[in-house]
């Protein structure tokens, strides 16, 4: 039912069951908050967001009260005011005064409301509850310190990706938000996934940042630096510069890259597409050898430690396959730094992803040969936008690029990689080919995309069906698994990825201001998809080249010997 | 166990319920029930007080010295623990009913009294220093020039309904507590009424919640009642864990059956078959005593499937909470049985409607559910004929502090403080003058002499600003200074505070901060320190306001409380406090600047040797010095001089 409530004095429309925020939202009138995002469930905690309702004795917060008809509220009268301003000032007096030093400046929402509300002194001495900066983690930082104690973290990693690692932990003074007995974020459970750095209003939870570093090895002259890049990094890297959500800037990334330094610049999306043909292999040999079902992806860092935690039993499932990330460090160590005569020691290859738990990824032990780590640096998405700005580049002013040879070509099936369900619409292309030696009539497999959750499709191919299902942040993963090992589900092959939505939304993204931006980043990828012509990874002939040259074929000795990757059972308190 | 007298207890129970039960009791069966209830007696029963009050005062030794008495002597005699009669600050109690004499209790009875006391009773004399009272029983021979205890200044003002059998039974008994005449209520209710006409008398008795905010009872089940759900939920608020109360435990230990039936009639009432009593772990023998009396009440066919043929379920699980102040708020208590953090959420929807796992629960009080099985019983004209016409009935309060008589009382809402204090609490020890009385535990509010006559029904409450919060009522005299009580309780508000909302959490954080600067020793202050005491007392009325304003549940609303309602009160002292640096009543021991009278001081060092902070200079048989820097204001040397040497500038 719609009916008409009265705000600041001017009639506006409100719906039935909806919160004052949303009826305040949709009509354009803003109301500053903190503790709340609409992806998660409203939990009035910050206060920030309060209105006054006429007839009720104490302010309401406008996240959580339901709108009804009588209302009459306002939004920013002085008492409202009076009370938002109070509230920040509360948490700055609790809050270290460092913000020229802070990774956070500029786009800390603490910071952006004590401007809003024109604080502009110290009105309650800064004493601060003792915080202990953790660092332990190869992939985050928390920095207790800043915190503001919003909840968004523990909500986000429990509503949204389903792990759960942090919670509120004591009471009064001296709360915090911590893992399961305070242990540092290495030793807990923490999938390294990133969206709690995407939650945090603050610096408290922020990526361990590598930028600074890959800036001074730039210039060294003994070092051959190489980078590599994601499939998504083209399509998300214009946000932090103020351009529109979605606008591709592959051939701009490729010349800013060679401009920060870079002397080869490479697109992962290359190693995407090996992998596809590796993944085909490996499933058509479980299936013709009857080995256990389903096939699980093995791509998502942050979902590989989620099964190496929580589904020891299952490790087996799991594709023994190096991601797309590593599966390029390799090459370029093993096999390009051999075609250049180049020592693979003098090479550093740094990563630019959408991803946090790409950076713990990179460091694990199985990721490097006797001391020469695969990849050298992971930066974020964000980061490389630092390292954009700290060179001084321009990118509007940049003509495109290409990237480098010998992995200069690429297929859209391995630019699907980005988005949820990529994996298994790649997978499929490629899969079509190897049974029936002809290209798949319709690439374009809508079933599986979207940002559900849980998405399956089942392809009829040469009068067999096989059963694919995307799953993006874990949370239906286990269900899910339970259906097929029950024999409910004909499932041969499950794409997992930690993140909603899949890497566009990764941790390492640039933050995003609403649920629209990743839309955007979707379209991108797909539109690239339909523009251009070669849709799957067996036909990238860079690839083709590969496999003449090195591999010979997928599965063989050689590319097992490069591409094998071993998960083992991490104990945990869970 | 095997009841004893389980037909004739049921027989008891059912009769003039059940028309299929015949109602004549023949001579032997009268006989048990009159044993039952110790209407009269064929041998000796020595009564002690042993709640948790009597059990501190020294109870479980003097019941050690009885049995040594009693074998000693070679009398037969039972002994049988009762509760609180609500008299804490006499126990141990002792009551002694001799067969065919009136019960007459005996106060504070250490160990070494007992035998005095006892010979003299067996020998039909009395020992007047220790007499309290006796108890009339029709049929029985009083005993001559003995007040009756209801006469007693303590309990003359008092209508104790909740609190009616509390000191009296043995709460581990339930054949006492049946043939009594309880569970008859509950039995005749749920074979008589439907759930919604329970609703109906309870509303038409005008029952509100005695958790502190006086919210009708019959509102909340009925919401309950009318939520369309597969499975209800009551809770029974027993997580009492604000300084200063226990009225909840008393009652628990001194009368756990008549709560189970108000629990059981609560939830017939609101269409719950599972009810939670949630109780503070710290509460041992509330605990225990509440344990026994469910197993007892499962055993006796009065909780279970299809209770005595009525079709209706009722299970009854004890909970035991780690006890946080923040979960005597409805939803944090109910998050915290869910297994989750006690953190309150905001409200709509109400509990009554999506409450514990998602399903309607009704969480009342401990003390709301304990009025219930009399206004069932004498009917909702009788519990509004006691109160005011908006707040009918009883309240009891935890009375503590600086008066005369310290315990449990339960007054009619009609009464004033100045009854309480002075009539019934017999006014302040040593005839000191009295100052405040603080209200509702830490979350309450400081009253002070204007507020004597008010009434303290919630109309009345309200119209002050005021709030009977959990019930605590604590008297002070001139020897308690403001500043420092709402210090003390913004600590542990701080301490307890969820940590959920920013105006709670950081909020009392600052407040006690700032009081804490107004009580800082002056000597050493640094300049910004001075600066930051000034502006915090600014903000301090501002802030509460935002506080009160903007907090999510109870706690936070309530937070500023301590401070404002002092402050309004007491402002002067603020101010002495804050401009002269100067605390009146001596408690704020950094304000306090000791000097050494020379004339007086003959050099001894005593003070010196025992000075904590080696503030005292000097040479021995020489006037001392007392260096202001260096001393902490403890006052240790003003209680070593032995020449009156020391004092307070």
């Amino acid at each position: 039912m719609i009916f008409t409530i009265e705000v600041n004095n001017k009639q506006i429309k409100a719906k039935t069951g909806e919160t004052i925020l949303s009826a305040l939202r949709r009509n354009g009138i803003d109301v500053p908050t903190l503790c709340y995002l609409p992806e998660l469930d409203a939990t009035g905690a910050c206060r920030i967001c309060v209105v006054e309702v006429e007839g009720k004795p104490q302010l309401v917060t406008s996240c959580s009260q339901p709108v009804e008809e009588w209302m009459k509220i306002f939004t920013h009268s002085p008492r409202v005011i009076q009370a938002r301003k109070t509230l920040i000032e509360l948490l700055l007096a609790n809050h270290p005064d460092d913000c020229l030093y802070c990774p956070c400046n500029g786009r800390c929402e603490l910071q952006h409301l004590a401007g809003e509300l024109n604080v502009r002194e110290r009105r309650f001495p800064n004493k601060k509850s003792p915080a202990r900066l953790d660092q332990t983690c190869s992939a985050l930082v928390w920095d207790p310190a800043k915190c503001i104690l919003c909840g968004r973290c523990v909500r986000s990693c429990d509503e949204i990706i389903g792990v759960s690692i942090l919670d509120l932990i004591r009471r009064g003074e001296k709360i915090s938000i911590g893992t399961t007995f305070e242990k540092p974020l290495n030793l807990s459970n923490c999938i390294t996934c990133g969206q709690c750095i995407q939650a945090c209003p603050t610096a408290a939870l922020r990526e361990k940042e590598a930028f600074a570093g890959v800036q001074e090895i730039l210039h060294k002259p003994s070092i051959f630096p190489v980078v590599q890049y994601s499939p998504v990094i083209s399509v998300s890297l214009a946000e932090e510069f103020g351009i529109k959500p979605g606008k591709d800037l592959q051939g701009i990334l490729n010349s800013v890259l060679r401009k920060i330094g870079f002397k080869k610049v490479f697109d992962i999306t290359f190693a995407a597409d090996v992998l596809v043909l590796e993944l085909a292999d490996t499933l058509l040999k479980r299936i013709a050898l009857g080995e256990k079902l389903p096939l699980i992806s093995s791509c998502c860092p942050g979902w590989v430690k989620y099964a190496e935690q929580y589904l020891p039993g299952n490790l087996d499932l799991l594709a023994p396959l190096k991601s797309p990330q590593q599966i390029m460090g390799k090459l370029i160590k093993r096999y390009y730094a051999d075609m250049q005569g180049i020592t693979p020691e003098d090479i550093v290859v740094t990563s630019v992803m959408p991803c946090t738990a790409k950076k713990f990824e990179a460091q694990r032990e199985e990721m490097s040969l006797q001391g020469t780590a695969e990849v050298d640096t992971v930066i974020t998405t964000r980061e490389l936008a630092k390292l954009i700005r700290l060179n001084g580049i321009d990118i509007n002013q940049l003509d495109e690029e290409m990237t480098d040879s010998p992995f200069a070509s690429r297929s859209t099936a391995g630019k699907l990689f980005g988005v949820s369900g990529g994996i298994v619409e790649a997978l499929i292309r490629t899969l079509h080919f190897r049974l029936t030696m002809k290209e798949i009539a319709n690439p374009k497999i809508t079933k599986i995309r979207g940002f559900k959750e849980k998405k399956e499709v089942y392809i009829n191919i040469e009068g067999k069906e096989y059963g694919f299902a995307a799953v993006s942040t874990v949370k239906a993963l286990p269900s899910l698994l339970d259906e097929i090992q029950s024999g409910k589900k004909n499932i041969q092959f499950i794409e997992v990825m930690a993140c909603p939505g899949g890497c566009i939304n990764g941790g390492g993204q640039p933050i995003q201001g609403n649920g629209e931006t990743s839309q955007l980043r979707a379209k991108a990828i797909y539109d690239i998809d339909d523009k251009e012509s070669i849709k799957a990874s067996h036909k990238n002939p860079a690839v083709f080249d590969l496999y003449q040259k090195l591999l010979q074929e997928p599965g063989s000795p050689m590319s097992s010997a490069l591409f094998t990757a071993v998960f083992n059972k991490r104990t945990v308190l869970l | 166990m095997i009841r004893q007298y389980g037909d004739i207890l049921d027989k008891f129970l059912l009769s003039e319920i059940l028309i299929s039960q015949p109602s004549s009791f023949n001579r032997e069966e009268t006989g048990i029930l009159d044993r039952l209830t110790r209407r009269q007696v064929d041998k000796p029963v020595i009564y002690l007080g042993s709640g948790s009050c009597g059990r501190i005062a020294g109870s479980l030794k003097t019941g050690e010295a009885i049995r040594e008495y009693l074998e000693f002597s070679g009398i037969e005699a039972d002994i049988t623990e009762v509760g609180c009669i609500g008299l804490c600050s006499m126990e141990p109690l002792m009551d002694v009913q001799l067969p065919g004499k009136t019960r007459i209790s005996f106060c504070k009875v250490g160990p070494e009294k007992v035998t005095d006391i006892l010979d003299a009773v067996f020998n039909r004399s009395i020992l007047q220093e220790h007499l309290l009272g006796q108890y009339p029983q029709p049929g029985q021979e009083p005993w001559s020039n003995v007040v009756n205890v209801s006469d007693l200044r303590f309990f003359k003002n008092q209508v104790r309904i909740s609190l009616g059998k509390m000191g009296i039974i043995d709460p581990e008994n339930i054949d006492e507590y049946i043939a009594s005449g309880g569970y008859r209520t509950f039995l005749k209710t749920i074979f008589t009424y439907r759930p919604e006409q329970v609703c109906d008398i309870i509303e038409e008795s005008g029952l509100r919640g005695r958790g502190g905010g006086g919210f009708p009872a019959a509102r909340k089940w009925k919401t309950a009642l009318t939520t369309a759900a597969d499975q209800k939920y009551l809770i029974c608020n027993a997580d009492e864990s604000d300084p200063g109360a226990f009225i909840g435990r008393a009652l628990l230990e001194g009368d756990p059956h008549h709560i189970l039936e108000g629990i059981a009639l609560a939830a017939y009432a609101s269409g719950a078959s599972k009810a939670f009593i949630i109780i503070r772990h710290e509460y041992s023998l509330a605990i225990s005593r509440i344990r026994k009396a469910i197993e007892q009440a499962k055993e006796a066919g009065l909780l279970g499937q299809n209770i005595h043929g009525s079709g209706v379920n009722l299970s009854i699980v004890l909970k035991i909470s780690p006890g946080a102040f923040v979960c005597g708020e409805e939803t944090a208590l109910i998050s915290s049985l869910e297994g989750k953090r006690g953190m309150p959420r905001f409200k709509p929807p109400f509990p009554a409607v999506e409450g514990y796992l998602g399903k309607p629960t009704v969480v009342n009080n401990l003390e709301t559910l304990a009025l219930v099985p009399s206004i069932l019983e004498k009917g909702p004209a009788w519990f509004r004929s006691i109160g005011t016409t908006q707040s009918p009935g009883t309240k009891i309060f935890a009375l503590t502090g600086k008066t005369v008589n310290m315990g449990l009382v339960e007054v009619p809402m009609n009464t004033t403080f100045r009854d309480i204090v002075f009539f019934t609490a017999e006014g302040i020890r040593e005839n000191k003058p009295f100052k405040a009385i603080q209200l509702g535990g830490p979350s309450g509010n400081c009253l002070d002499y204007n507020h004597l006559d008010l009434q303290i029904d919630f109309e009345t409450l309200k119209e002050a600003h005021l709030g009977l919060g959990s019930g605590g009522l604590v008297v002070m005299d001139d020897s308690s200074c403001m500043l420092n009580l709402a210090k003390f309780y913004l600590e542990f508000l701080k301490k307890e505070s969820c940590g959920k909302c920013i105006p709670c959490r950081e909020g009392t954080k600052r407040m006690a901060e700032i009081l804490e600067n107004i009580t800082r020793r002056p000597v050493n202050e640094k300049g910004h320190e001075t600066l930051e005491r000034f502006k915090g007392v600014m903000q301090l009325e501002n802030l509460a306001e935002v506080i009160r304003d903007t907090s999510l549940c109870g706690l936070g609303k309530n937070a500023p409380n301590p401070v404002l309602s002092s402050l309004s009160q007491f402002r002067e002292e603020y101010e002495e406090h804050i401009f002269d640096r100067k605390c009146r009543a001596g408690v704020c021991t950094h304000l306090r600047i000791y000097y050494i009278d020379i004339e007086k001081c003959t050099g001894c060092t005593a003070c010196a040797r025992k000075c904590p902070a080696a503030a005292i200079i000097g040479t021995p048989t020489h006037p001392h010095f007392i260096v202001e820097e260096k001393c902490t204001g403890c006052g240790i040397c003003q209680e070593t001089c032995k020449f009156v040497a020391i004092y307070i500038k």
